[in-house]
């Protein structure tokens, strides 16, 4: 098992979240980067819906008290093992007794800790993403403890896809599609939302993220309706507000952009004062 | 069916969201939960989800197995199709609700700002039924419509910290129940001992969009013994059929 010596500023359990149970008033959920999540599992020839730890701008210290083989994608946060410095995309043994810890966040905002096998823990609506009021833990804390199946598999290392997989993420571009509401705008006031600057305000978590700046006013609303991860709403005083994994399933304010998946996972790596631009792609029909 | 003229909006690459005319009508939500009922039914293997709330429909689908004109297209033509027999009868779920002071705290209030007796404001909060026209905001919380136009009041101006799980309370045009505990800056008028919702069910709210629901008064004791049958797993919401 992975016991916690210290939390982190804030570490959870995520897979791809929680699917069917939207019309429950129940959030997605699942790792917020889900290609760093995914290139995590892949390097460990796990399947893509196994469970990892989603590790947040400080990392926790980590005791494994069993035999597996560990890899850590997305941010970039000074990992030690055992005090000594580890790198990102690489795959490691681990034996009873090693610790994990972090150091300085280098680059990005959140890592991925994904074990042999996947995370051991309670599945709640077919998913063992945390979810507060859903799953009994909302984040893991010192002294919780995770489980996982010993094991260890001879994996190579393949430096050649390191680049592909740490630098996704380094754009300040977002690509976007017309929102189900973007019509509802005038074509100059269109342009000013796509066309301009964005910064990533204080008000950024695993719901959503606010953007600093004033884009466009209005007085324009709509009747409650569905909203999806990556749905960015404009509220009345011109803030966007990107909704992200665990944010409600419906909402009542102008729905004028929506990210792709991959720019979720960008965003995902966005922290405070971060620039942002959109890029908007066509609808396919 | 073709009653209403529908509006298909690709939303993202995944979701395809249909519009009915967008207002809040009991009518419009029935031809929604009709057609959702029928898209349930087709079983149709593109489609992996479908949730509506009031006059919107939501459909997440496998966009490796069908683009969106195509999906748009089989959508369209299942609303076409002439129905029969789909007059389906609603489940009216009965909230048992104790109306004490204790937990109605804005009893007082707003028995002062309508000018009606707490009585008053019970019965007519108890009196009516209401109409399920989406969950969301929060697991289990349910969007209420049909709340009597004498009980109207805008929200506080701060908002409560904290409202206890199982409070009903009154915000502008709506009544609600909150799910779970939560800050909140509606008007509470009594508290539930019944749990919304149930992370460990297999349905883990007990109702389902297009539901009816109404409240039943209970004395502070019929609140204590329903909260232990509740905690112990026994208690078992009354639901009946209506039309």
């Amino acid at each position: 098992m992975i016991k916690v010596l210290k939390a982190g500023i804030y570490t959870t359990i995520q897979d791809l979240g929680r699917f069917g149970y939207r019309n429950q008033g129940v959030p997605v959920s699942g790792s917020m980067d889900s290609i760093s999540a995914g290139f995590a599992n892949a390097l460990l020839n796990n399947n893509t819906s196994d469970a990892l730890i989603e590790i947040t701008l400080a990392g926790p210290k980590l005791l494994f008290t069993e035999l597996t083989n560990i890899v850590l994608t997305g941010a970039e946060m000074s990992p030690l093992l055992n005090d000594e410095p580890i790198q990102n995309y690489r795959v490691y043994k681990v034996v009873d007794g090693d610790i994990l810890s972090f150091g300085e966040l280098k680059r990005g905002l959140r890592s991925y800790l994904a074990v042999h096998g996947g995370l051991d823990s309670e599945i709640v609506l077919n998913s063992k993403s945390f979810y507060e009021d859903i799953t009994s833990k909302y984040c893991l804390k010192k002294n919780d403890v995770v489980s996982y199946k010993s094991g260890v598999k001879d994996i190579e290392n393949h430096e050649s896809n390191i680049k592909i997989m740490s630098q996704f993420y380094e754009t300040d571009n977002l690509e976007v599609f017309k929102g189900p509401d973007f019509e509802l705008f005038s074509t100059s006031e269109q342009e000013r939302i796509l066309s301009g600057s964005y910064t990533v305000s204080k008000d950024n978590n695993r719901m959503g993220y606010q953007l600093e700046e004033i884009s466009v006013l209005h007085t324009k609303s709509i009747i409650t309706s569905p909203v999806l991860p990556g749905t960015i709403q404009l509220t009345p005083a011109g803030k966007l507000i990107v909704l992200l994994k665990d944010a409600q399933t419906t909402g009542g304010y102008p729905r004028v952009l929506q990210l792709t998946e991959k720019s979720i996972s960008i965003l995902a790596q966005k922290n405070i004062g971060d620039k942002l631009y959109f890029d908007l792609i066509p609808m396919d029909d | 069916m073709s009653e209403y003229q529908l509006k298909f909006k690709s939303f993202g690459n995944t979701a395809i969201l249909i519009e009915w005319p967008q207002k809040i009508a009991k009518e419009i939500l029935e031809d929604i939960r009709i057609f959702s009922d029928r898209i349930n039914r087709n079983d149709i293997k593109e489609i992996q989800e479908v949730n509506f709330v009031y006059a919107s429909l939501l459909i997440i689908y496998d966009n490796n197995l069908i683009s969106f004109k195509d999906i748009k297209h089989k959508l369209q033509l299942l609303y076409d199709e002439d129905n029969f027999a789909m007059q389906r009868h609603h489940t009216l779920w009965e909230i048992p609700v104790c109306y004490d002071e204790e937990f109605g705290i804005d009893l007082d209030f707003l028995s002062t700002e309508k000018k009606l007796s707490m009585d008053e404001i019970i019965s007519l909060h108890s009196g009516t039924i209401y109409t399920i026209y989406g969950i969301g905001f929060l697991p289990g919380f349910l969007y209420l419509g049909g709340l009597d136009k004498d009980l109207y009041m805008p929200r506080r101006d701060t908002p409560r910290l904290e409202v206890p799980k199982g409070a009903i309370a009154i915000g502008g045009n709506q009544t609600g129940i909150y799910p779970q505990s939560t800050p909140g800056g509606w008007h509470i008028l009594g508290k539930t001992p019944v749990s919304l919702f149930n992370a460990r069910n297999e349905k883990p709210c007990f109702a389902t969009p297009g539901d009816k629901i109404k409240f039943r008064p209970i004395s502070r004791a019929e609140f204590e013994v329903i909260r232990i049958a509740e905690d112990t797993e026994v208690y078992e919401l009354k639901k009946e059929l209506y039309d």
